[in-house]
């Protein structure tokens, strides 16, 4: 069984801050690491792995330096790595994003079939959980979103069944290989990386693909060109004007301040109060 | 490279920002009923509520899409879209359509858009939404904006404005689809205010067909099971809310947030510290990475007001604060603040409660 699974290198964005003046994303000295989501999918593919034998190859495309989320999976224990990095992918959103992701798995595939592809749930930047979905429909794989468990692969009948998480609760669906999954967070530990694959890790040369050796030919569909949204405006959100109303001077009891709270929110809220049932007191 | 990064428009980008005249043909906006096990999900009332605003800024029709299994099912969903400001409802009624399956919903989606060509087309961030969403705009070859707090028209160019937040809410972005149709987003439940409904208020019935055999579909759902804790999915809906941060500072602690929210028939939710420590389950966390609130009233006790998690509570009418820290960012935005120790305050104010209400909310 191939599994190839689709990283993003993302900026640890509890470390981001925003120029106050310039309303400019300050990236300096902000650690890029893998998007968190996506451990789940390298963790559930090695699992299957470890289940089932066959390998794993991580994909990411991204700038030259996302080499070190690649390296780091390979610490992990993954197989194999694709570094797709090519100006011409700049600027790229969802749906350039997913083609190009797409037609670097077809390339994969060239040299050993591809049976099931993981994404992350979402990005922690890009946060659209659509590039999953896109690939799948790009490459005609079937598509299972928010899935929490493979239950499981039967490479023989070439079918899959997985646990998806639904609207008020969980479906268990059973569909074709290949497929692809957008794996849940929570739903597994990513292991510890051994000895071994770290010093694998230090001396793997990783491949790095350009458009071409992705088989793309077409730039209408990449980067920039290939992307149907601009980012038209870029703001920060407007700070209320209003500072809470604050309840109780500094010695009062907690009770006194609880009392005082009441009455505010019986004289100030009668629909809220009337709604909770509050008397005066 | 990152999907929609907001790298602000370049002087160049200003000649895009210019509708084609070839788009002219697609008109109306449409909104996607969603519908699981018979129930449609509020998020599709909400964004009724906004799908009517922008259509009558366009001075086009409102359309709603059904699809289900159950003809009856789907009647009274297309009624009721009426009365929250639809026009017009396009109906598909199959009885492959009774889970939510990708491929079948994403052809019904896909053709009813290809036949009747609408310019906006507006769906619930929720996990069946998301799903669909992706799927419809990849196979359409359109753009999607997801997670959107704002949509407006542009008066330049009458195209949507998508305005979303980013990099963990610290920005807002505006997002654009100029030169395909139609223009896609999903907006998270809860994000859009519930409209009033108009009862009596009537549509135009469209009914097409989906054209798939069962046959021909390959994924099956073998079996749904619903979530045993039906209360998980009511705090996006909660009306009364009490949460906790890591300011209660230890799981124990969290028993006086309960004993609060139980004298006032409120539901817990909790900060991503909370819920990551395991003070709380995942699917109570509010936030950027959880759910969406818009409570009448949200006490929140030992939370700091980061923005990851503000952008998930602030549409609460009502905002208490309780923190120790008379600089907590949370009082920059919450409507009455306490400064004190929470662990002193919410015994206190479980007390006051308990006696000042009228009406035990426990037996109501
Ligand atoms: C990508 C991303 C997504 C995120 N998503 C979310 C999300 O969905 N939801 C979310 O909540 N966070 C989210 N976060 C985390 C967020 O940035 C904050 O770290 C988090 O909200 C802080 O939680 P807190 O307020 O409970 O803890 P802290 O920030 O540690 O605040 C604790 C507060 O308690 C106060 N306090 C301490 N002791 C007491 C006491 N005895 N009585 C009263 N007050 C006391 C302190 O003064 C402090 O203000 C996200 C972060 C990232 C990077
Ligand atoms: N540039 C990228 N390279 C590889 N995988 C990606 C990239 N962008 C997104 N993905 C995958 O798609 C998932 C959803 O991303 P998003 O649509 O941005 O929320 C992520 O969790 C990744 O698995």
């Amino acid at each position: 069984m191939h599994i190839v699974v689709c990283i993003k290198q993302v900026p640890d964005s509890a470390q981001i801050r925003v120029h106050p003046v310039t309303n400019t994303i300050m990236r300096q000295g902000v650690p890029a690491i893998i998007n968190p989501f996506d451990l789940y999918a390298i963790e559930e593919a090695l699992h299957l792995k470890d289940k089932m034998g066959g390998r794993v190859t991580v994909l990411t495309m991204g700038p030259p330096q996302a080499e070190d989320a690649l390296r780091k999976a390979i610490a992990y224990g993954v197989d194999d790595v694709v570094l797709l990095t090519d100006r011409a992918f700049a600027g790229a959103d969802t749906l350039a994003t997913s083609f190009a992701l797409a037609q670097a798995i077809r390339k994969i595939g060239e040299a050993t079939p591809v049976d099931l592809v993981f994404t992350g749930k979402q990005t922690i930047d890009g946060d659209t959980a659509q590039v999953g979905p896109g690939i799948a429909k790009r490459l005609g794989l079937q598509l299972l979103t928010y899935v929490s468990t493979v239950d499981e692969i039967d490479l023989e009948q070439q079918t899959i069944t997985v646990q998806r998480r639904s609207e008020g609760g969980v479906q268990v669906i059973k569909t074709r290989l290949p497929a692809l999954i957008t794996m849940l967070e929570g739903t597994n530990k990513i292991r510890f990386a051994s000895m071994d694959d770290m010093f694998r890790s230090a001396r793997f040369a990783v491949p790095q693909w350009n458009k071409d050796r992705a088989g793309i030919e077409d730039v209408s569909k990449i980067g920039l060109k290939g992307s149907p949204t601009v980012v038209s405006k870029v703001f920060a959100p407007k700070p209320k004007a209003v500072k809470a109303q604050m309840i109780g001077a500094d010695g009062d009891t907690p009770q006194a301040k609880a009392a005082a709270l009441l009455d505010v929110l019986t004289s100030q809220h009668p629909r809220l109060a009337n709604e909770l049932g509050l008397i005066a007191g | 490279m990152s999907e929609n990064t907001p790298t602000p428009a370049a002087p160049k980008g200003k000649k895009r920002l210019e509708l084609d005249p070839r788009l002219a043909a697609y008109k109306g906006i449409w909104v996607f009923v969603e519908m699981e096990r018979g129930q449609v999900h509020p998020v599709s009332w909400e964004l009724m509520g906004e799908g009517r605003k922008l259509a009558d800024v366009l001075g086009v029709e409102l359309g709603a899409i059904v699809l289900g299994g159950d003809l009856k099912q789907t009647t009274t969903a297309a009624e009721t879209a009426f009365t929250y400001g639809a026009d017009v409802a396009y109906m598909v009624a199959d009885a492959i359509l009774t889970d939510y399956r990708n491929e079948p919903y994403t052809k019904a989606m896909t053709d009813l858009v290809n036949k009747y060509q609408p310019e906006i087309l507006l769906l619930g961030a929720t996990t069946l939404g998301r799903d669909l969403a992706g799927s419809v705009a990849t196979t359409l070859l359109t753009g999607l904006t997801a997670d959107c707090t704002e949509l407006a028209i542009d008066p330049d160019n009458r195209g949507l404005l998508a305005t979303r937040p980013t990099f963990g809410g610290s920005l807002l972005c505006t997002i654009q689809t100029l030169n395909y149709r139609p223009q896609m987003a999903t907006v998270r439940p809860r994000v859009m205010s519930m409209p009033e409904a108009q009862p009596g208020r009537t549509g135009r019935l469209v009914t097409d067909t989906l054209g798939m055999n069962e046959a021909d579909i390959i994924a099956k759902v073998l079996s749904f099971i619903p979530d045993q804790d039906q209360e998980k999915a009511q705090l996006a809906y909660a009306n009364l809310i009490v949460a906790g941060g890591r300011g209660m500072g230890k799981a124990e602690n969290f028993q006086l947030i309960w004993d609060l929210a139980e004298v006032l028939g409120a539901e817990v939710g909790g900060s991503r510290p909370v819920t990551h420590a395991g003070w709380l389950t995942a699917d109570r966390q509010i936030g950027q990475s959880g759910k969406t609130v818009r409570p009448n009233l949200y006490i929140a006790a030992g939370i700091s007001g980061a923005i990851q998690h503000r952008v998930g509570m602030e549409g609460a009418d009502v905002i208490i604060a309780i923190n120790n820290d008379p600089n907590a960012p949370i009082f920059d935005f919450a409507t009455y603040g306490i400064v004190g120790d929470a662990l002193k305050i919410l015994p206190a104010l479980t007390e006051a409660f308990r006696s000042r209400l009228a009406v035990d909310r426990r037996a109501g």
